[in-house]
């Protein structure tokens, strides 16, 4: 364009400007690309390490414990309870049936000790996916003047097995059974204690609540709540449900257990704690929910006479719900992943059998990873890769759902 | 002629006066209960934690000066002094803090003045995603990732195994979803009449990010970053998992070195018998913590209700 | 249907459209719109709601583009250049011509830093002290301003307000100076003060105004574009008269006008 007419005092300057900009712009989608890159680092780390080459070795070779002609792993549950009392020694055998009866343990669960005790599988070496697919024959030259005695195969550490075994203290035989199962009973007890006292604060806060001290001191505090690390919580639980509350915790006050072995660090003590954590994202979704909720609906339901709490409960509620029922999607996604108040809590690090009720112990998916991330060995590093991948799909399953209902609601008003 | 209206409503005789719903009080007090019930959360807090610190205080080997003055936390001698921990905390949070302000911001300016809503319904979603993975998965990811990089970058004698360096890096990202969501909904408050009046006298799109819309939505943004340091403090898994299993007063990044939060958690993995010195001082720990990261929040609030621009 | 240019008129006009239509998407807004705008003149653009008056004035400074999706056919020329030429820079453009919006939006800065930021931008060398009085004169507000200049431009009156957003739109020296309707949201004293102030800068200054207020369009204006809706049903606005206000107001060639101007109708 043609020069601006006789402006000597500014110095405009357009094009420095813009080559300024063009810097800058260019920062800023560095920046954003770091958080994908991020994002994607974390994931191939993750599957980097659950799968490949694993060299391993059995004491026993399991060929030979067929009986009459049936492999070890078709032989029914009484058969493999007799191999083991055959081939421990007596007071072996006698704990382990008093940890756990072996009538109540399931075949997984007795087939998984066989392997354990008699067996006794061992990883000797694990190598990465990238490894495993890049120096496939120097490894096989390895392993076989190395460890020759030793079996290598290619495996996913994730596999259906995985799931459904129990908890083992050996890499290759450990599974996340009783992990999984802990983290859902522990997630039942923590929806059943925070959703009615959630969902209740939320609407004792958006429909009755007057705006006086109390009230404000009352939402104040939700929001401060919020923002408290967890594992205040983790130490508030332990000081509470474990500690003062352990009758109630560990199941004495119902007579399930007898006072000199109780102890409080069970389910109920988790999920009630965990409960607290996540009560004040229960309350803060939920009263967005209910407060997106137009007053003309309310209006109406009063138009004709209805009460105030004929008018929540027929209207205002079912209106709220899918906003509800996604916040509560989101307080379950952070109470499954969450580690620390479990830990100071009590969970369990040796732990094999199911949980059987509110008053069991029990283990969580992300406290074994924190175990197994904390053991020296590299074959649990796979194992520990393994269970993030569970937990990952576990939350990314909730997650989709949530949106998928608030998709479906939200197209329905 | 049969009344219609009447056929199947009898009309009760007339009496306008307030009833007692009985059922209605009922259901009101229970929710009022539950409305209550996080104050009970709070005061149990205070409560336990204050009892519990007070008892640790009491016993015969601390002392409080010395618990305030002394960089030695050595329980089994009897020394407990905070600095070695508070120390570790403060580098974990530097670190974190000044990857996730600066990216942070800048991916929350390029949402928000650059990107096209396409590029928005892509990116929106993936921090959502890093937002909500596990922190214990942050752990595995700043031990099993992070340390070897830095190890391989810096030598594996000045990179110890257990440093603060990665956890500190891995919390920022971490943090960094926090940050730009927070700031991005502060950016996007501003009216866009703001950037229009800016625009209209040939301001460059840069010039009318930084020069204008940022400053409208400073208040926001440093209730953001107080909020990123309080998450910051209270971190555990990242920090236990790969900074360090043993308290250590230093400056340097790449030791190992206990955080407040990862003494916690290594202690009550443990074996603990109630009342021992070990226990209480789990209390007086997480009192600490958790007064500083009420005093952070409180001051975030504070600022953006004192703050809060007006803009019309 | 607008004048035929005369060849003794043509160096005497700062911006010129030929045969221009805009586009937001494919919806076509305006259509085949032919005026000239003369210097150091006021043009009023006047017409019903809707029917694209504004879309007109957004794009003498390229303001639409701060929409995605919009796009203009024919030209617009600044000075004899082609305003959308490829080569030409928006920000260029918009420091040349300059824009005062409907609802006054000053910066949340103080008075004193809404008229210098523009100046600073664009690399001010001289006094910044004397620019920013010299345009708060120009604008008529330094009187009322001069003791607070520190006080924040949002704590002022909406007219003080939108003189404001004049004098800061006067810091950067456009040449032009397009307005989008500044008075409709100014009680009527306000506004009166904003039309004298537009006779005072159209000495320095050429002005384009959109209004809605015919009587203000008569009384402040040299020159008139009547707009309106096409009858095609397309919903596409057009100029269908172009001339002297004095002429619009009292002669008027086409019926519509007509209509429009004696209250019949819009």
């Amino acid at each position: 364009m043609k020069e601006k007419i006789a402006q000597p005092d500014y110095n405009v300057n357009i094009a420095g400007r813009n080559r300024t900009g063009t810097i800058w712009r260019w920062f800023f989608q560095v920046s954003t690309i770091f958080g994908i890159i991020a994002l994607i680092a974390l994931l191939l780390n993750i599957i980097d390490s659950s799968f490949g080459y694993v060299a391993y070795e059995a004491k026993v070779d399991p060929a030979t414990l067929a009986l009459n002609g049936v492999p070890l792993e078709e032989q029914s549950k009484e058969q493999l309870v007799a191999l083991l009392q055959s081939k421990l020694s007596k007071g072996a055998f006698n704990k382990l049936d008093k940890d756990e009866s072996f009538e109540k343990r399931s075949r997984a669960n007795v087939f998984q000790i066989v392997n354990e005790r008699i067996i006794k599988y061992e990883v000797v070496q694990v190598w990465d996916l990238w490894s495993s697919l890049t120096k496939s024959a120097d490894i096989k030259a390895t392993v076989a003047k190395d460890f020759p005695q030793a079996d290598l195969k290619f495996i996913s550490w994730l596999t259906a097995d995985f799931i459904t075994r129990p908890q083992s203290s050996e890499a290759i035989t450990t599974g996340v059974r009783t992990a999984i199962l802990g983290s859902l009973w522990t997630i039942l007890f923590t929806i059943l204690f925070a959703f009615p006292i959630g969902v209740g604060a939320a609407i004792y806060l958006e429909e009755y609540a007057i705006d006086n001290w109390l009230n404000r001191l009352i939402r104040t505090n939700i929001n401060n709540l919020a923002g408290v690390p967890s594992i205040v919580y983790g130490i508030l639980g332990l000081a509470i449900f474990v500690r003062t509350l352990e009758p109630l915790t560990s199941g004495e006050i119902f007579g399930l257990v007898d006072a000199t072995t109780a102890n409080g660090r069970t389910v109920l003590a988790a999920g009630l704690t965990l409960g607290l954590l996540v009560l004040p994202i229960i309350i803060i979704n939920a009263q967005e929910a209910i407060r997106a909720v137009p007053q003309s609906l309310r209006k109406a339901s009063y138009g004709i006479g209805a009460t105030k709490w004929q008018t929540i409960w027929s209207h205002v509620l079912p209106n709220a719900m899918p906003g509800i029922l996604t916040g509560t999607i989101l307080a379950i996604s952070r109470a499954i992943g969450e580690t620390a108040p479990l830990v100071v809590v009590g969970a369990s690090t040796a732990i094999s059998f199911d949980p059987t009720s509110p008053f069991s112990k029990f283990t969580t998916l992300p406290i074994q990873i924190y175990q197994w991330t904390s053991r020296p060995q590299p074959e649990f590093r796979s194992v520990a890769a393994a269970t993030i991948l569970v937990l990952l799909i576990l939350l990314l399953s909730l997650n989709a759902s949530a949106v998928i209902l608030r998709n479906r609601f939200s197209r329905r008003y | 002629m049969a009344n219609i209206a009447t056929n199947g409503l009898k009309k009760k005789p007339l009496n306008l006066r307030r009833k007692t719903h009985l059922g209605e009080m009922l259901i009101q007090g229970l929710l009022f209960f539950s409305g209550i019930f996080s104050i009970f959360t709070t005061i149990g807090i205070v409560y336990e934690l204050g009892k519990e610190a007070l008892l640790f205080f009491q016993m015969p080997e601390v002392n409080l000066l010395q618990t305030l003055t002394s960089v030695e936390w050595k329980p089994h001698v009897g020394k407990f002094g905070i600095w070695p921990l508070v120390t570790s905390t403060l580098m974990t949070t530097v670190i974190a803090m000044s990857i996730a302000i600066p990216l942070g911001l800048s991916v929350s300016i390029y949402l928000s003045e650059y990107a096209s809503p396409k590029m928005r319904t892509i990116l929106k979603p993936i921090l959502e995603v890093l937002a909500g993975i596990p922190t214990i998965v942050y752990g595995y990811f700043a031990l099993m990732f992070m340390t070897p990089l830095l190890r391989s970058i810096f030598g594996n004698d000045v990179v110890q195994i257990y440093n603060t360096a990665s956890a500190g890096l891995v919390m920022g990202i971490l943090i960094l979803p926090l940050i730009t969501s927070m700031t991005e909904d502060s950016l996007s408050a501003v009216p866009r009449s703001l950037r229009e009046a800016a625009y209209g006298m040939g301001a460059t799109k840069l010039e009318v990010a930084l020069q204008v819309v940022l400053p409208a939505a400073l208040s926001g943004i440093a209730a953001a970053v107080i909020i990123g340091i309080s998450r910051a403090i209270g971190e555990t898994m990242i920090v236990a998992v790969a900074a360090g299993a043993g308290p250590n007063f230093t400056f340097n990044p790449f030791e190992g070195a206990e955080t407040i939060t990862g003494h916690i958690v290594r202690i009550s993995g443990g074996d603990l018998a109630y009342d021992s010195i070990d226990y209480n001082s789990i209390f007086f720990l997480g009192l600490l913590l958790f007064s500083i990261t009420l005093t952070l929040n409180i001051i975030s609030q504070r600022i953006v209700r004192r703050f809060r621009e007006v803009y019309e | 249907m607008a004048q035929p240019l005369s060849k003794t008129e043509k160096s005497n006009y700062v911006l010129e459209t030929k045969d221009l239509g805009i586009y937001y998407g494919d919806f076509r807004a305006v259509t085949s719109v032919n005026i000239p705008i003369e210097r150091h003149k006021i043009t009023a653009i006047i017409g019903p709601s809707g029917c694209g008056k504004s879309t007109l004035l957004r794009a003498f400074n390229r303001m639409n583009e701060l929409s995605p999706g919009t796009r203009i056919e024919g030209e617009i020329r600044f000075e004899g250049e082609n305003l959308y030429d490829p080569s030409v820079d928006p920000v260029e453009v918009r420091y040349r011509i300059g824009m005062v919006f409907q609802k006054p939006n000053p910066f949340p800065k103080s008075i004193y830093e809404n008229i210098a930021w523009g100046a600073r931008i664009h690399g001010y060398k001289g006094k910044m002290d004397e620019l920013v009085e010299s345009c708060l004169r120009q604008a008529a507000l330094w009187d009322e301003v001069k003791d607070k200049l520190q006080q924040s431009g949002l704590a002022l009156s909406g007219g003080q307000q939108q003189r404001l957003c004049i004098a800061r739109a006067l810091a950067v020296q456009p040449e032009v100076i397009l307005m989008d309707e500044p008075a409709s949201a100014l009680d009527p004293i306000a506004t009166l003060k904003i039309e004298e102030l537009m006779q005072e800068l159209k000495k320095n200054y050429t002005i384009v105004i959109v209004t809605h207020n015919m009587q203000q369009a008569a009384r402040a204006s040299d020159h008139t574009a009547m707009m309106m809706l096409m009858e095609d049903g397309k919903r596409s606005g057009t100029v269908i008269e172009f001339d002297k206000t004095n002429s619009i107001f009292t002669n008027p060639k086409d019926k519509r006008t007509e209509g429009y101007v004696t209250g019949r109708y819009g």
